[in-house]
């Protein structure tokens, strides 16, 4: 095996709301270790296609097979127990807990209600809170409340928060609205690393942060795909050129 | 607090104590000063007022922490209580005591109603043993149900908040309408002994208001203990960003499921002490009315106050008896002004006061300090004007006006 394992094939997939449809006949297929971005106009179903990955929406038809499992009647739990980690658009973290304990609170151990009343802080979930914390840039700050973060920061606990569940696919919907040129520098130091053991989807408008962390790039337009590749490769192609700056 | 070592220490291993001062203090406050102060009368008042705190308890974990408003709480307490009810009044049916009645042996209300033999449903109660269990299980079970239909289905807030209006409704509806089985809207009345023992001597009143206290404390330290666990954390997760919950992999209906059950358990309780010590179970503790009631004292206590929905409990009953005493036709409006008022300006209740008023105190003095510059007065004495601007983590607004 040349090491390309498609980790996420997403088969003939279509949602429609009311008629429209979001997403229409899509394919895309990730492999292991890949970075991939998803870009496209407005409304081309960038974030729909999150939302059926992680089971946010129900698809209308189609696959989607995470590690040849199909996850289309799978609960939203189930999916990220097998490994789907997603970041919402706006950070959706835990404000009123701290940093510590919006950590501990992803923690994959102590899932069930049960699990969760006799969960007790071990060394192991400490470790790996340290660890984390330091990838996200946030060590000294586990003692404070979330809400007292910044922006940026909120958008890196958040994804801390899906770290800690070491998913083997992390979807990240904009990960860097809103941030400083300095943050955003940060942040793709920060998922880079990220990717090295494990496939990233990211939607993203920055088309500088784009050039900087993509392997590979989807076009959406209107639900479909428009064109797959290199960046290089997705800005010298005429129909996309047309769907950013025609009319 | 400033260092963070966190990994290193846990942070709360120096204060733990520390977290059960304000339990202690209420310990000392139920189970010494209030009866060393008060006489018998009071004292058992207090005791049912102590058994309202149940249900209030179970509202803090359930809505303060959790996010889940049940205005139907008082179906849990009812069923709780008319299941020690139902015990207490077989027992007093005996044959001896009930010989006049055309068919002896029954409860007096059944005799009345025509029914000539025991019904199916009242056989189980016969036993202490059942009659304890069931004073749990049967709301518990019922929790469970209804919240699953419910949280399953994503059903929440103001939506669950009206079905369990409906739910509360419907209870008391049944209960009034099937008169021979549940004594309809008397309730079930002259309840005589417990397994022999006369509970309507004062002895029997001062052992279960001890026995009363001792449970409630013990459902306090209880739902501190739950709260301190990673559940705890996980409930106040889903009040704020359900979705995100969801998507860290958790059944987040589940969750919402246990807390609502625990709660409508810990009512329960409080029902079943709350006949004991008044001697009658009646639907007009099962209703609507009562049942936003219970509401009132979570949110007076302090929604996210454990100890102070109690001492909420105790408020709230304390100025009902003595307003409706004092302004019978004015105890309603009060009633809800007071809800009003917590809204407004306490939105932490009685346990958020202290916090509340510190920062009205440092809002005053920063107004203070902005005015005496402008009016030239001793510059220098005054503290920089930008210093004590007005705290922005008090969400009152408007109290001077």
């Amino acid at each position: 095996m040349s090491g390309a394992r498609i980790v996420l094939a997403v088969e003939n997939l279509s949602v429609s709301f009311d008629g429209f449809k979001a997403v229409n006949d899509l394919n895309l297929y990730v492999e292991q270790n890949e970075l991939r971005v998803v870009i496209g106009p407005n409304g081309a179903g960038k974030t729909t296609l999150l939302d059926l990955i992680c089971g946010r929406t129900r698809a209308t038809e189609g696959s989607i097979k995470f590690k040849d499992m199909e996850l289309t009647r799978m609960p939203e739990y189930e999916r990220v127990r097998r490994g789907i980690g997603r970041k919402f658009q706006t950070p959706s973290i835990y404000e009123n807990l701290t940093v510590l304990e919006n950590l501990e609170v992803s923690y994959p151990r102590g899932r069930s209600v049960f699990g969760s009343l006799f969960f007790r802080r071990d060394q192991a979930l400490l470790d790996r809170v340290k660890e984390v914390a330091e990838l996200i840039y946030l060590d000294d700050r586990l003692d404070d409340a979330a809400e007292l973060l910044s922006h940026g920061q909120k958008q890196w606990l958040e994804i801390g928060m899906l770290l800690m569940q070491d998913p083997e696919l992390l979807m990240l919907d904009e990960p860097v609205a809103g941030m400083s040129v300095s943050e955003r520098q940060k942040t793709a130091e920060l998922l880079t690393r990220i990717s090295n053991n494990r496939s990233v989807i990211v939607i993203e408008h920055d088309m500088e942060f784009v050039k900087s962390i993509a392997h590979r790039v989807t076009v959406l337009h209107q639900g479909k795909m428009l064109a797959e590749g290199s960046m290089d490769h997705v800005q010298a192609d005429p129909r996309v050129i047309e769907v950013y700056l025609g009319h | 607090m400033t260092t963070p070592s966190v990994i290193e220490t846990k942070p709360e291993a120096a204060p733990a104590w520390r977290a059960y001062v304000p339990l202690a203090v209420l310990a000392v406050f139920i189970l010494a000063v209030l009866p060393l102060c008060l006489d018998l009368f009071r004292l058992n008042l207090v005791g049912k007022y102590l058994t309202y705190a149940f249900v209030a308890i179970g509202l803090v974990l359930c809505w303060g922490y959790g996010g889940i408003l049940s205005l139907g709480q008082g179906v849990f307490f009812g069923l709780g209580g008319y299941a020690m009810a139902m015990f207490l009044k077989l027992e007093a049916s005996d044959p001896e005591s009930t010989k006049i009645q055309s068919t002896p042996g029954i409860p007096d209300f059944m005799d009345w109603n025509q029914i000539t033999a025991l019904p199916a449903l009242w056989q189980p109660f016969h036993s202490f043993a059942f009659t304890l269990f069931a004073i749990v299980a049967v709301p518990g079970l019922l929790a469970f149900v209804i919240g699953l239909a419910m949280f399953k289905r994503r059903v929440g807030g103001v939506y669950f908040a009206i079905m369990t209006q409906a739910f509360a409704a419907m209870l008391s509806i049944l209960i009034i309408g099937q008169q021979g089985y549940t004594g309809g809207v008397n309730g079930i009345t002259d309840l005589k002994t417990l397994l022999g023992w006369d509970i309507r001597t004062d002895h029997a009143k001062y052992v279960l208001y001890f026995l009363n206290a001792g449970l409630l404390l013990g459902a306090v330290l209880l739902g501190q203990i739950v709260l301190k666990t990673k559940f705890g954390k996980l409930l106040l997760a889903l009040r704020d960003k359900e979705e995100r919950v969801r998507f860290s992999g958790y059944d987040v209906a589940a969750f919402k499921v246990f807390i609502f059950t625990f709660a409508a358990m810990l009512s329960a309780v409080g029902g079943a002490m709350f006949t004991l010590q008044v001697g009658f179970m009646s639907p007009s503790f099962v209703g609507i009315v009562p049942s936003i009631e219970m509401v009132i004292f979570t949110a007076v206590g302090g929604r996210l106050s454990l100890v102070g929905a109690v001492y909420g409990s105790l408020a709230v009953n304390f100025g009902k008896s003595y307003f409706s005493e004092s302004f019978p036709q004015l105890w309603l409006f009060l009633m809800g002004g007071l809800f009003i008022a917590v809204v407004m300006l306490f939105p932490n209740g009685l346990a958020g006061l202290g916090e509340n008023i510190s920062g009205w105190v440092k809002q005053w003095r920063g107004r203070q300090a902005r005015q005496l510059p402008a009016r030239g007065a001793s510059r220098a004495a005054t503290p920089p004007t930008d210093e004590p601007a007005a705290p922005n983590a008090l969400r009152a607004k408007g109290g001077a006006a």
